[in-house]
This record gives C-alpha cells, sequence and structure tokens, in this order.
C-alpha cells in the first residue's frame, strides 16, 4: 500500500506536506505573530545610490531606499558644505526610488564626497571618485561603447586565435605550457577581479548584499558553466570520437571568457563615464593585447584539429563580444552593485576556465602535472604580479 | 568608478602580452602619469566635456536645501531671541546689603529640529540650545536651583571660583544629581568676566554636545559702558553620535539661522559681543566679520582689550568679549573662519541700519 503510494504518486504526499507546512505557517503568521516582540531600536535607515549624472553645476543622484524603514533625506552637503537640492520632501518608502540634483559647483577632475543627513541624524555618504560630465547616452555614444567592446573583445580575441598554425607546429609540450601560463594569468586576473569586487562592493555601501555579490556572482557563473559544461558533454558524447571534445572544451574556454569579458567591458565602459579613458587609449590598448591570450587559450584545445572558419569565428564572437555588452553597461548603469555582481560573474567564469584547462596540463599519458606545467602556471602569477608592481612604480 | 587596480591589471597585462608574445617592450615610463591621481585630462582633450568652465549652481554659498526652515515655535527657542535674553535671575537683597540672585534651571529630554527636517534628541537645559544666559554683577551671591527632570544623570558645572562641593563634578560635594532630584548650587559672583556652565557627567563630551551649556556673564563691578549686547554661542551637532567631528556647526542652536534672519544693529552704536566657545569635537572654533575690525577682551576678565582684529580663535570652553561699532550700512557676514564648520552652517549676517 505504502509502497504504492511512494512509487505511482509521490506527488500526493508532496502536496500533502506544502500544505501541512501552509497551514503552520498561517497559523503561525496568525497566532504568533502577535506573540513576536515589536522590533525595537533607531529605524534602520539605508539609500542605495544607483546612479549619477553629472552636468556643469549639478550634481544628480538616482537613489533607492534599501532598508526596511522608510528615509527622509532632509539635508545634503557635499564636501563638507551644505548645498541646496530638489528631490521628494516626502519619505522615501522601502524600495522606492527618488531622484535628487544637488545645486553645486564641481570641478572636472576632482572627488566628490556627498553626505546625506537624514531627518534621524544618520549620514549616508557617497563618493564620486572622479568627476566628468556624464555622456549623454546618444546613439554615437552607445556607438563608441560599441567600438570600445569591439576593441577589447573581439579584436584581440581574433588576433590571438590566428596563432593557431603556430601553435600546431609547435607541438603538444610547447601548448601545455602556453596553457599553464594562461591559467597563471588567468588566476591572476581572478584575484585582481575578486577583490577588485569587493573594493566595489564595498563603496556601494552593501544596500543589496554588499560583498556577498561577489560571491553570489562568482558561484552562480561557476555553476552555469559547470551546468553548459555537463550538458555539453552528454550531448556530445556520441561524438565523441569524432572529435568533438576539442571543440567542446574550446566553446567552455570561449563562454568563460566572453563572461570575463564582460566585466573587462564593464571596466572599460564605467572608466568611460567617469573619465579615466580620456586619459589616453593606450588603456584600450593594454586590454587589447592582454586578450589575445585569451584567443590563444581558446584556440588550445584544438590545434589535433581543423574546425570550419565559422566555428572559429563564432568562438570569437563567444569570447570577445560580451565586452561590447560589458562596456554599454558599465557606461550607462553605472551602478557600483550591479557591476560588483558581473564583476563576480566575471571571476566565477574565470575560475571555470582554470577548471576545464587544468586536465589539458596533464601529460596524454600521465595522471599529474610535470615541471613544465606547474613552471607554466607559476611564471603566469609572477609575469602579472611584476608587471603590476612594475606599472604602479 | 573601478580605477586603480583595474588599470594596473590592464597594464599588466599589455607588458605580460607584450614580453610572452614578443610584441616588443611598450614604453613604460610613460604610463606614469596615468595613474588615479594624475591630473585631470589635457586641455581640449576630451570632446565630451562641454562648459568646464561654468560653475553652474551652488556659488552662492553653502544653504540649507532652499525654501525649507525650522519651526522655532516647536523647539521652543528662537536663536534671535537667545541672543539679546539676558536671564538677571530673581534678586533680593540680604540685611547686609549683598544682592541675593537665584535661577531655576532644569535639565529635559527634547526633541529638537535642528536643521529643516533633522531630529535631533537633546539634553537640554531649560529647553534650549544652547541654555540660559544667567547673568549677575561680581560679589553677587548666586542660588542655582537645578532640577534633573531628564532621564540621565546630570550636573550643572560653573566656570569661575568657587568651593570644590560647589563644582557640580561626580563626586565631590553634592555630586551627580539623578533623574527627578535637585540640588542648589550656591556660591559667590567671581571673577568677573565672560564665563560658561555645563553639565559635567560622564561621559562629558556627549553631556556637553547633546546640548547642555549656558553662559555665565559676571559683570565687573563698575559696568562696561552702554552698548548694544548680545550672547553668541558657537557650538555643533554630531548627529551621527560617533563622536568625530560634527555634521551641524551654528551659534545659538540653529545653523545659517542668522544668514535668513541677521542680526539687526544701528549704525555707529556700540555692539557688544559676549563670544562663548562649546564646540566638541573639534579642537578650535573661531569668529570673523566682514567690514569691520573689534576690540576683543579674552575671557572679559580685564577691561583693556588685547587685540583689534577681525579674526579670533577659541579653544574648546574659551570665550571672550568683542566690541565694534559698524560704520557703514548694509550687510555684513560674520562666520567661523574655519571655513569647514562655516559651510556646515555656522554662519550669518549683521544687517546694519540707521
Ligand atoms: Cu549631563
Amino acid at each position: 500500500m505504502t509502497a504504492t503510494v511512494h512509487t505511482r504518486r509521490p506527488w500526493i504526499l508532496g502536496l500533502i506536506s506544502v500544505a501541512l507546512l501552509a497551514i503552520a505557517l498561517a497559523g503561525l503568521a496568525l497566532l504568533g505573530g502577535r506573540t513576536l516582540p515589536e522590533r525595537t531600536g533607531p529605524p534602520v535607515e539605508e539609500i542605495a545610490v544607483e546612479h549619477t549624472t553629472l552636468t556643469p553645476g549639478a550634481i544628480e543622484l538616482t537613489v533607492r531606499n534599501t532598508g526596511p524603514d522608510a528615509v527622509s533625506i532632509a539635508q545634503i552637503f557635499v564636501n563638507d558644505a551644505y548645498i541646496d537640492f530638489t528631490g521628494p520632501t516626502e519619505p522615501i518608502g522601502r524600495l522606492a526610488s527618488a531622484r535628487l540634483r544637488l545645486d553645486y559647483p564641481w570641478q572636472d577632475g576632482q572627488p566628490y564626497k556627498i553626505s546625506m543627513l537624514t531627518s534621524t541624524g544618520l549620514v549616508i555618504e557617497h563618493d564620486v571618485p572622479l568627476a566628468v560630465t556624464t555622456p549623454e547616452p546618444n546613439a554615437s555614444f552607445f556607438g563608441l561603447m560599441a567600438l570600445l567592446g569591439i576593441y577589447v573583445g573581439i579584436v584581440p580575441v581574433v588576433l590571438g586565435m590566428l596563432f593557431l598554425p603556430v601553435m600546431r607546429v609547435a607541438g603538444s609540450r610547447a601548448v601545455r605550457v602556453l596553457l599553464a601560463v594562461t591559467v597563471g594569468l588567468l588566476a591572476f586576473l581572478a584575484w585582481e577581479g575578486a577583490s577588485e569586487g569587493f573594493e566595489l562592493a564595498g563603496r556601494s555601501g552593501g544596500a543589496f548584499g554588499g560583498t556577498a555579490l561577489v560571491v553570489l556572482g562568482a558561484g552562480l557563473a561557476f555553476l552555469g558553466l559547470t551546468a553548459v559544461d555537463q550538458w555539453l558533454r552528454n550531448r556530445r558524447r556520441a561524438a565523441e570520437a569524432a572529435g568533438g571534445a576539442g571543440v567542446r572544451l574550446a566553446l567552455m574556454i570561449a563562454i568563460g571568457i566572453g563572461l570575463h569579458n564582460l566585466g573587462e567591458g564593464l571596466a572599460t565602459g564605467s572608466a568611460y563615464a567617469v573619465g579615466e579613458l580620456a586619459l589616453g587609449t593606450f588603456l584600450v590598448i593594454g586590454f587589447t593585447i592582454q586578450n589575445t591570450t585569451e584567443g590563444l587559450a581558446v584556440v588550445s584545445p584544438l590545434t589535433e584539429r581543423r574546425p570550419p572558419l565559422l566555428t572559429l569565428l563564432g568562438l570569437g564572437l563567444i569570447a570577445g563580444a560580451p565586452a561590447i555588452v560589458g562596456a554599454v553597461l558599465g557606461a550607462t548603469v553605472n551602478n557600483a552593485e550591479l557591476s560588483a555582481l558581473l564583476l563576480g560573474v566575471g571571476v566565477g567564469a574565470i575560475i571555470q576556465v582554470i577548471v576545464q584547462i587544468a586536465p589539458s596540463l596533464r601529460e596524454s599519458a600521465g595522471r599529474s602535472f610535470d615541471a613544465m606545467a606547474l613552471g607554466g602556471v607559476a611564471v603566469g602569477l609572477l609575469v602579472m604580479y611584476s608587471t603590476g608592481l612594475l606599472v604602479a612604480a | 568608478m573601478t580605477s586603480s587596480t583595474r588599470r594596473r591589471f590592464m597594464l599588466g597585462g599589455t607588458v605580460a602580452a607584450s614580453t610572452g608574445l614578443a610584441l616588443g617592450a611598450l614604453p613604460l615610463r610613460d604610463y606614469g602619469p596615468a595613474t588615479a591621481d594624475s591630473p585631470p585630462a589635457p586641455p581640449g582633450h576630451p570632446a565630451h566635456h562641454p562648459n568646464t568652465s561654468a560653475h553652474g549652481g551652488g556659488v552662492d554659498g553653502p544653504t540649507f536645501r532652499k525654501g525649507a526652515v525650522v519651526d522655532h515655535a516647536a523647539n521652543g527657542f528662537d536663536p534671535t531671541e537667545v541672543l539679546r535674553d539676558f536671564d538677571y535671575g530673581k534678586t533680593s537683597t540680604r540685611p547686609d546689603g549683598r544682592t541675593v540672585r537665584e535661577w531655576e534651571v532644569f535639565a529635559s529630554d527634547e526633541d529638537i529640529e535642528i536643521a529643516p527636517g533633522v531630529r535631533f534628541p537633546a539634553w537640554t537645559l531649560n529647553s534650549r540650545i544652547p541654555g540660559p544666559t544667567l547673568r549677575c554683577r561680581e560679589g553677587d551671591l548666586l542660588r542655582v536651583h537645578f532640577t534633573n527632570g531628564s532621564h540621565h544623570p546630570h550636573t550643572l558645572h560653573f566656570h569661575g571660583i568657587h568651593p570644590a562641593e560647589m563644582d557640580g563634578i561626580p563626586g565631590i560635594g553634592r555630586g551627580v544629581i539623578n533623574p527627578g532630584e535637585s540640588f542648589t548650587y550656591q556660591f559667590d559672583a567671581t571673577p568677573f568676566g565672560l564665563h560658561l556652565f555645563h553639565c559635567h557627567v560622564g561621559p562629558l563630551a556627549e553631556h556637553i554636545a547633546r546640548g547642555m551649556y549656558g553662559t555665565f556673564i559676571v559683570d565687573p563691578p563698575q559696568p562696561r559702558p552702554q552698548a548694544d549686547e548680545m550672547v553668541m554661542v558657537m557650538h555643533g551637532y554630531n548627529t551621527t553620535f560617533d563622536g568625530e567631528g560634527n555634521q551641524l556647526y551654528a551659534v545659538n542652536g540653529i545653523p545659517f539661522h542668522f544668514m535668513h534672519e541677521p542680526v539687526r544693529v544701528k549704525r555707529n552704536e556700540l555692539v557688544r559681543i559676549y563670544l562663548v566657545n562649546v564646540l566638541e569635537y573639534d579642537p578650535v572654533n573661531s569668529f570673523h566679520i566682514h567690514g569691520n575690525f573689534f576690540d576683543y577682551y579674552p575671557t572679559g576678565t580685564r577691561l583693556q582689550p588685547t587685540e583689534y582684529t577681525d579674526t579670533i580663535v577659541q579653544g574648546q570652553g574659551q570665550r571672550g568679549i568683542c566690541e565694534l561699532r559698524f560704520p557703514h550700512l548694509g550687510r555684513y557676514m560674520f562666520h567661523a573662519h574655519k571655513t569647514e564648520f562655516a559651510e556646515l552652517g555656522w554662519m550669518g549676517m549683521f544687517e546694519v541700519t540707521e
């Protein structure tokens, strides 16, 4: 009898459980709710600045109340001077948003600390690290962002892929070392991306979870990519003998690098939005050259095959195009929390790529990593670290 | 938004790739100026910076949100009235001819609107910030009946010369006056000068910063010359209660108040300002006047000025008398010449009329 229920009607049992749970919760809410103490203490006031727009003589903030209680922004001071502003005089309700227009003679290229004084005397701060007139989001602006995305994303990846013939000649040993160096580079990038995401999330005030967002983004990206990988693996199992494995690995690397490039595009776009790219196009060039290694990484599993040109192009687009999306998002959305989440996504993607590449670092017969592979990883790490020092000096 | 670390790794990548792929070394030195603390873009460079010379709004100086005002009636005090509100107490004469002066001072917890729309859980003396200006003449016998109607223990500590048991600090004499209790502080009015009184219960800075202070003027035996007299108490509000500076600075209770309601004075009439600094959390405060100079009498304990100036600096608890005449009509600003304080509320105007 019970066996029948279990095997044939498991959903009945499930429904009964859910119903019982609902009844219990409803009962708790009706009866227990009154016996629970009221939340005491001062109101919890949280305001997240979602968007900052600078026009000559004015700073416009789009803010959202992310706390449990309504918030009244009574006065605002910028760099320790009270200013006139327009905005709601009524309290901003939970999860509601509002626009504040600050009357302030900000100067080009200067940092600003905006302090919102609430009705209870709490100060909520927002930093503008570098003030520049916010670009108008018109067609030519989006065009420029797309172009930047192509520069830092697609062009270098495709350039890197051009090394495929060279790698074929070099042989599997050289490819393995190159992959190992790539792992080292990526590991350092993952660390940089994570620490930057944490810094950004810390600056945002933590309304939507702060640093947890980075971890969330990384975890989701890692799990999602691993799931895609498994799905591809199953799908291609039949075609394994036909050489599908190499393309599958290449696709996974391309997706992983693509998500990483989303974060990179985000950095480019937001750097542009705060005017930093105005300091020199060489920053874009820097990204571009660095990303050629990503092209190498994408094609490295393909040295023993001759995939169609369209497949190669598709892989290049998957790896490079997200930079365009990132650049547009970064320049227009300008939201620390979203950026932290997307940086986390990039970090998770890099880690997934590393996990993907790691098996190919092994000697084809052996189970362990040889000294060459380990040395390659170390070189990758060291190169990233030491060049970082050189540049900072 | 994403600055130095990102750029470092971008450049790091550049170098890594350029060495690794033998693309030739890039001139690293040239990247030096491109760090986050570099100067803004060179002139003529960015096409998206129109109008950088235009200052736009805000150049007229600091202000609260325009059109917003504090409800003085609800607060129960108005800084303009505090200005010339001297409390001489209830006087009587003893058989020996000595004047006895008595005041009622009470402590209470008050929710005060210290800036338009900003509430502050203050601890006050006589329900105002600053507390009352108690005024007497040197040699008077003073009796201050203190009642603690607050939920917190307090005292009254007077600057001046008096016996230890009248000092109004914990552990000496009557010590702490607990909620619901009262005590009479009794001492002689000496020395003449401009003093202050405040609560002296720990944590001391908080008890003072919450609003428990007032001015204590002991007039010299021979009165100072006739003048338009006023009290200005410089102070601040640490609304976040973190003990690190203040979010609002004021004279006589409400920041920027005298910008909207200038202090009215008559041309060529002697103006005497009793200037007191009870600012907490910042080491010094200052006072500067526009279009004029004043004679300064530190602590008011001598009848000769020590300085003829337009700016003086006072540490915590310091005070002095400023005497001046305005020869010209019009509006003249006064403010802390710690200009940061000025822009956070400590500024106002004199309006000189015939
Ligand atoms: Cu006290």
